[in-house]
């Protein structure tokens, strides 16, 4: 076991990764990959297609061990954490509650968490019948039921239509401001999540680039992977970034809490 | 009740009602985890554990658990090193399992064996010592069924999900194929190890669309397999049938009749629900 405990040198730290690798059959999927993840902050994990961006989130959650490096956690690290895909059989009576439930919280707690991501007309139908956003929602309400210190989201708006994605992204930036904890995201959605970024990764098997949006969208080795059209896209956003819309075109002034 | 069970029909009785209540939940599992392959692979290997205990000069119970163990063991690693298609390696070792058993089994000449017994069950022929090991056996997977219950229905949801909230997969996992193992080496005594999946699969066929939850549909699974013993063995005291196969009969004549009767509860349930929305909306 990699995992080791961080020394409290810097309280805010709460995962710091370095010369995290993974080699499946010699070939490496990661390599040498440092990371740090910090309360507060939003941290999106960027790249291509098997560029190790899930394999990464394995590492980080301790699903895998690295084949080098080492994964430090702070002490009492709490993990919440939305998958990219579930499958539960048919066979499997389940209501969306008792599948909250199975995380161990109590009642109570069940029907507030569901509530506070919007999914509480869901509590009690069959967790197969209901539609992919709100799959994604109650996966949500189960990884803030742990009360994580950290959010760990795989693509979470994967399936979920365009209107869905922006209350989605909005709902998970209003969970950091309210909870004060640190999210690490895997997305394709460079335009939508970049402007509500801190930290951007941009991952292909190595560390392409790493640092503010504004930063990493001009890097070549980012110009390269996505093309000048992501920058682009990108640029027009942060010039707007201190407002969003709602899903009905209002204008919603955005809290600023980035250095 | 120690008079009653000098009476075969007696003895029968309890000891399929006793493998029929531990076959249902742990049945529940094996479909909810799709694992109905990997039962039966488990149940055909038993036949080795026969002939292996014969050799050893050990407990048959003991020696199928064992076989069987192993077999899930051997399984379980081989499906990790992706050798053939997870369907095509169950397959195969299932019934290389079961051939070897058998060629095994040939090779016992001093001691000849009711082969059709070991196939397909001798229930009426259950002696004291069978019921012993039964009960014991019955009762051990049972009560770790509940234990692991919990943490082995979070990772049959999502095992990623379980292991990042705490669940230690593992050893629930471990804890589930041991249950297996010896709910297969009691159920072969009653149904034999050819049908011994039925007995795991049918009853959670029947319950699945009368439950609302995971523990109400067991314990209809267990009520529909001791129904199912019952109806059978009777059957085959009335009729001079075989007892095991009586069993599954009774078990797919049950499967059959649910049919019908969950669809029209799911119609009822359903326009309930419509219902209720329409008083919703105003």
């Amino acid at each position: 076991m990699n995992m080791t405990t961080l020394a409290a040198t810097d309280p805010a730290v709460l995962i710091d990764a370095r010369g995290l690798t993974k080699r499946y059959g010699g070939q490496a999927a990661l390599d040498a990959v440092d990371l740090t993840l910090r309360r507060g902050e939003l941290t999106t994990l960027i790249g291509p297609n098997g560029a190790g961006k899930t394999t990464l989130v394995r590492l980080l959650l301790g699903l895998e061990q690295p084949s080098a490096g080492t994964v430090r956690t702070a002490e009492g690290l709490r993990i919440g954490y939305v998958p990219q895909r579930i499958h539960v059989d048919d066979a499997l009576p389940i209501t969306v509650r008792r599948f909250l439930a199975l995380g161990g919280a109590p009642r109570e707690a069940i029907t507030e968490a569901l509530r506070e991501v919007g999914a509480a007309h869901v509590m009690h139908k069959p967790l197969q019948t209901i539609s992919g956003g709100e799959m994604r929602r109650a996966l949500l309400a189960r990884a803030l039921l742990r009360n994580p210190d950290l959010l760990v989201l795989d693509e979470p708006t994967a399936g979920v239509d365009l209107n869905g994605q922006a209350e989605l992204y909005a709902l998970i930036n209003a969970v950091r401001r309210e909870k004060n904890c640190a999210v690490l995201l895997i997305s394709h959605d460079l335009h939508v999540v970049m402007a509500a970024t801190d930290h951007v990764l941009c991952l292909n098997h190595h560390v392409c680039c790493s640092g503010s949006p504004d930063a990493v969208s001009e890097h070549p080795e980012y110009l390269a992977l996505f093309g000048p059209k992501a920058a682009q896209t990108h640029a027009v956003y942060t010039h707007h970034h201190d407002h969003t819309h709602t899903v009905a075109g209002d204008v919603v002034p955005l809290q600023k809490d980035q250095p | 009740m120690t008079v009653l069970l000098d009476d075969f029909v007696v003895r029968a009785l309890v000891a399929g009602i006793a493998v029929a209540l531990v076959a249902g939940p742990l049945g529940c599992f094996i479909v909810w985890r799709r694992m109905a392959f990997f039962g039966a692979t488990m149940s055909h290997a038993a036949l080795l554990g026969v002939s292996l205990a014969f050799l050893l000069n050990i407990n048959m119970t003991l020696g199928i658990i064992g076989a069987s163990a192993v077999t899930a063991a051997t399984l379980l690693s081989l499906t990790r090193l992706h050798v053939l298609p997870t369907d095509a390696l169950l397959g195969l070792l299932a019934h290389a399992a079961l051939a070897l058993g058998l060629v095994a089994i040939s090779f016992q000449d001093t001691l000849r064996v009711d082969l059709m017994g070991l196939l397909f069950g001798d229930i009426l022929s259950v002696s004291r010592g069978d019921l012993g090991w039964i009960l014991g056996g019955g009762a051990a997977a049972l009560g770790v069924l509940a234990l692991i219950w919990r943490p082995l229905l979070s990772a049959t949801v999502h095992e990623e999900l379980a292991i990042v909230e705490g669940v230690r997969v593992r050893l629930t996992h471990a804890a589930f194929v041991l249950v297996m193992a010896v709910v297969v080496a009691i159920a072969m005594k009653i149904v034999g190890l050819l049908l011994i999946i039925s007995m795991l699969l049918i009853p959670p066929a029947v319950a699945r669309r009368f439950a609302p939850t995971p523990e109400i549909m067991a314990a209809i699974a267990a009520l529909v397999g001791v129904l199912s013993v019952i109806g059978g063995i009777e059957a085959s005291l009335a009729w001079d049938t075989p007892a095991g196969p009586s069993i599954v009969t009774a078990a797919t004549i049950l499967f059959i009749v649910s049919l019908p009767l969950s669809g029209a509860l799911w119609r009822a349930l359903f326009s309930r629900n419509e219902k209720a929305h329409h008083h919703h909306d105003h």
